[in-house]
């Protein structure tokens, strides 16, 4: 326990080839609220191949968690509904399942963790009561092989002891442990797509790495797709294939992850790179720089403006943004982004 | 710099709102909350049209409910008199509706009171340990008794008398009141914004009473409908018991009293003050858990 | 500019642990643990560290918010280790708060101007009207609207509503701001807008920063020296040059190495701290980073590091050094 791990980081690879196990199509995620109807996730489509790994990025509000919400289908309906869209998973369409089909999915096909993993667990079970729990609802395994697989799966998440771990409860683990059972537990029945929202935005950076490190591993080891939910672009930029970028309740663009961050395409996704503190050189200087910032705020999702909904905070604002949403574009190759202006941005240096 | 913003400052005229505008924004607020919530409406008309007829009774043209009149004893229920009449010959419509008077003062005032003195008792309480040490002994000893056999006990003790039915009622009362303030001045002394407010340089006077206290208000308003609706009850069983308002009066709980005997030949004088006793707590009821929701934060709507 | 404003030393807070029936004393949590550093005028000390290292406990101390167990904290050459709380009050003027959650640390039934006028009305005579006048001027210098002040603190976003605790904090020109993770509940944009009006503030009105997170990106952005905190103590105390180019402890060395880097060209080499933070409750004997440092030698278990200065201005609490 006294030497410290050296991973490498797989690098950046191209999506791999072959049908996608996910995909989005045109999800409308609307809350009917006495203050009028809020456009939460407004026309989103992207799809996820086998052993990918997509990161989705952007501010509080801008729809993510409810997108993934809506795909496990655990948002409340109502005050939620699903104004149109297809969520095709192996190609059928999740919306059109019932409670009982979309049950045996969630959890089992399709599996996801939270940032908060203390709130997930429930406190008054032990951590093997909660690990074969969905283990034996789903894959239909007695109680003694439940117990030897949900050893296997904290093997598998780098538990030491998972012997002891088995019997203790949640309360009794550390923030970076509970978050490895909760992996554990949502890995449990061999999901092929892991959504995880936040999933380190808790913790510390050293276990924020472990914890990195360990999808990375199970993403290599098991092929399961991940759709990885953060605010945070060097979270992105270290883990991702894919990156998606959203603001607002709408996807504003999307591009493989090295072509994103070399050559953003949208004012939005520019502003959020640039006002990011960086740990470089140039900030050692005695006086740094002057971060730049996106002035104001997110517009509120019951009142989006007619045109571009970024408007507002763009430097590169045109009277023609206010009047039409832009559509997504391909602005180069594997590269769509939502901007009427794209193409008269300066070039981007990081 | 400085300058030049205090001069923008006093062109755009700084000022508190005007108090009407305040109040006015206060009324918008209840009238709002009572068109998302109908069931705190409807307790609230419910209330309002009890008090009316209570308060109003006297202004009826009503046959006075104090005046005897042995030939008419018993009536069954007639044009005259709508609920019939007692033993003595007395209007029970119009002793029923003079009756809420008693029920909805003694509940209002009791609310009042216990609410006030707790308010007082618990706000020191929360935060001073050693007053808290003290006084919630003696509040847990108070809390041991059954408030209606202290309130009897009381009674007796005093002398049977309207102030004395609501002190009585009050007493009891006051612990509960005291636990609920505390509670939250408990919880509100490590909230960010009172350490904030020290680290500014507040008194711990100032940080009671600007703090502190606004933020228990809507825990004790909500407290306070149930306190109202509790002693409009004990009023009325303390009066059946012969140890509330002297027995001359109207109140719901006497006429009960006396219609025990009279059962077989007008049940309406148990009948018709038990049905408005139940119709009152109800309607108070009702408001209070209307009033609880809508001072909920989390059902404060944000703008 | 080296004119000392706050100086620290040996501070510790131990919060007891009660327990059992006869309420005793059962265990301690060495929350701070014997931290000593200096504050300069006009300057940003940072000071960084993980969850549960003491850091938010050491901030609280120093502003007198919860008592210290041992050393002393000086204000501007004053000891203020032992003051109670009404002798604090003169002393509050010069030092001011920010917190990490700008919802909870604004009263939601009070009107926001109240809010920011509530030290002015703790010590200036002024008038309401003069009160209001000057945090009009607060609220321009913060970039807020002069329309809203009269609105709640619910009506706010976070970015506005911090904005107006940093303009409570300015109201009653202090030289010294104690910062508790004044971002870290806000998202990135308007992160960034925060951070550049702290900064800006500072180069106004010559105040010194005690700037607390967790985010070594930002606290390199914004200070000029920092110091790493880890279970309880200072492990290494620097200007952020030094810190980034030659970080001298291995744990400062982690961290930096575990910051994710924006910059998928730059995916490394991962250099992961196996294991987690002890509890303060039971912090190891010896260094306190002996359980999860890859180099640690025998003497590492059983004698705990002094902060030592290694090079010049550059101070570490490590035997390797």
């Amino acid at each position: 326990m006294t030497e410290a791990m050296t991973l490498s980081a797989a690098p950046p690879r191209p999506v791999p080839a072959g049908e996608p196990v996910l995909e989005v199509e045109d999800l409308r995620t609307y809350f009917d609220t006495r203050d009028g109807v809020v456009k939460a996730v407004d026309g989103l489509s992207f799809s996820l191949k086998p052993g990918e790994i997509l990161g989705v990025v952007g501010e509080s509000g801008c729809g993510k968690s409810i997108t993934s919400l809506s795909i496990m289908q655990l948002v409340p309906r109502p005050p939620a509904r699903f104004a149109s869209g297809a969520i095709r998973f192996r190609g059928r369409d999740l919306l059109k399942l019932g409670h009982e089909e979309m049950r045996r999915i969630r959890g089992n096909e399709i599996s996801m963790i939270f940032q908060d993993p203390m709130s997930s667990l429930n406190p008054v079970l032990t951590v093997g009561d909660q690990l074969t729990e969905a283990v034996i609802l789903h894959q239909k395994l007695g109680k003694r092989a439940a117990r030897d697989r949900a050893r296997e799966m904290l093997d598998l998440v780098h538990i030491p002891e998972p012997e002891r771990r088995l019997e203790e409860y949640p309360h009794q683990l550390s923030g970076g442990m509970r978050q490895r059972v909760m992996i554990a537990m949502a890995l449990g029945c061999d999901p092929s797509v892991l959504i995880a929202d936040e999933p380190t935005t808790a913790l510390d950076v050293t276990i924020q790495a472990q914890i990195l490190a360990l999808m990375e591993e199970i993403r290599d080891k098991l092929k399961t797709a991940i759709i990885l939910i953060t605010h945070d672009l060097g979270v992105v930029a270290e883990m991702a294939d894919r990156v998606l970028v959203m603001y607002a309740g709408r996807k504003v663009e999307e591009a493989d992850v090295v072509e994103l961050f070399e050559r953003p395409q949208h004012p939005y996704t520019r502003g959020l790179m640039a006002s990011i503190p960086r740990l470089t050189a140039a900030e050692m200087e005695t006086a740094p720089p002057r971060l730049s910032e996106i002035p104001g705020i997110v517009p509120s999702l019951n009142a989006l403006p007619p045109g571009c909904t970024f408007a507002d905070r763009c430097p590169h604002v045109q009277d023609h943004c206010r009047r039409g949403y832009p559509p997504l574009e391909p602005k180069r190759p594997g590269h769509v982004a939502a901007c009427w202006e794209s193409h008269r941005l300066p070039e981007w240096q990081p | 710099m400085v300058d030049r913003t205090t001069a923008a400052a006093t062109e755009t005229k700084i000022q508190d709102p005007p108090w009407h505008r305040r109040l006015v924004e206060s009324l918008g607020d209840l009238r709002e909350a009572l068109r998302r919530n109908p069931t705190m409406l409807f307790g609230l008309v419910v209330l309002g049209v009890m008090a009316v007829a209570a308060f109003g009774a006297p202004y009826f043209g009503l046959p006075d409910p104090m005046r005897q009149a042995p030939i008419e004893r018993l009536r069954d229920p007639s044009a005259e008199n709508w609920f019939g009449t007692d033993m003595y010959g007395r209007d029970l419509f119009s002793r029923v509706l003079h009756g809420g008077q008693i029920s909805l003062m003694v509940g209002l005032s009791v609310a009042f009171l216990a609410t006030v003195i707790g308010l007082a008792i618990g706000l020191v309480a929360g935060f001073n340990r050693r007053v808290d040490a003290i006084v919630m002994r003696f509040m847990d000893a108070l809390m041991s008794i059954p408030a209606i056999l202290l309130a009897i006990a009381l009674v007796a003790l005093w002398g049977s008398s309207v102030p004395n039915v609501i002190l009585a009622l009050t007493i009891p009362e006051v612990p509960r009141v005291v636990r609920l303030v505390r509670s939250v001045v408990l919880m509100l002394r490590d909230q960010v914004f009172v350490q904030a407010a020290i680290a500014c340089g507040t008194s711990t006077a100032r940080i009671l009473v600007r703090h502190i206290m606004p933020n228990t208000i809507p825990p004790l308003i909500v407290q306070a409908t149930y306190i109202c609706a509790q002693a409009v009850i004990f009023e009325a069983y303390l009066s059946f018991v012969g140890a509330g308002t002297p027995p001359e009066v109207p109140s719901w709980g006497n006429i009960m009293a006396e219609g025990r005997r009279f059962f077989f030949q007008n049940f309406g004088m148990i009948l018709y003050p038990g049905v408005f006793l139940a119709i009152t707590v109800f309607a108070i009821n009702t408001f209070g858990d209307g009033l609880r929701d809508s001072l909920d934060p989390r059902m404060q709507r944000r703008v | 500019m080296t004119e000392t404003l706050l100086e620290v030393e040996g501070l510790k807070k131990h919060f007891p642990i009660h327990g059992g029936l006869l309420n005793r004393e059962q265990a301690r949590v060495y929350a701070v643990d014997g931290v000593s550093f200096t504050v300069r005028r006009g300057e940003t000390l940072g000071i960084v560290g993980e969850s549960g290292c003491g850091k938010s406990t050491l901030g609280k101390t120093i502003l007198k918010l919860i008592e210290p167990t041992e050393g002393a904290i000086r204000l501007k050459g004053r000891d203020i280790t032992r003051l109670s709380r009404r002798e604090m009050l003169p002393h509050r003027r010069e030092m001011q708060v920010i917190f990490q959650d700008p919802y909870a640390s604004l009263n939601q039934r009070m009107r926001v101007q109240d809010i920011v006028a509530e030290p002015l009305g703790n010590f200036d005579t002024g008038s309401r009207a003069e009160r209001l006048e000057k945090v009009a001027a607060l609220f321009a210098k913060v970039g807020l609207r002069l329309e809203v002040m009269h609105r709640y603190p619910h009506e706010f976003s976070g970015g506005q509503r911090q904005r107006l605790g940093i303009a409570r904090a300015l109201a009653l020109n202090p030289e010294l701001i104690i910062a508790d993770e004044p971002v870290s509940a806000l998202d990135v944009s308007v992160q960034a807008q925060v951070i550049n009006l702290m900064m800006d503030l500072q180069g106004e009105f010559d105040l010194s920063y005690l700037f607390i997170a967790h985010d070594l990106a930002v606290v390199q952005h914004i200070s000029h020296r920092i110091g790493v905190m880890y279970l309880g103590r200072v492990v290494e105390l620097t200007d952020k040059a030094s810190l980034f180019r030659h970080p001298q402890h291995p744990y400062t060395e982690a961290l930096l190495a575990s910051v994710p880097v924006p910059d998928p060209r730059r995916r490394k080499k991962r250099t992961v701290l196996k294991g987690d933070v002890p509890s303060p409750v039971k912090p190891p004997k010896g260094c306190h980073f002996n359980t999860r440092c890859p180099y640690a030698v025998e003497r590492c278990f059983h004698e705990s590091p002094a902060l030592r200065e290694v090079a010049p201005g550059h101070w570490a609490a490590c035997h390797l050094r």
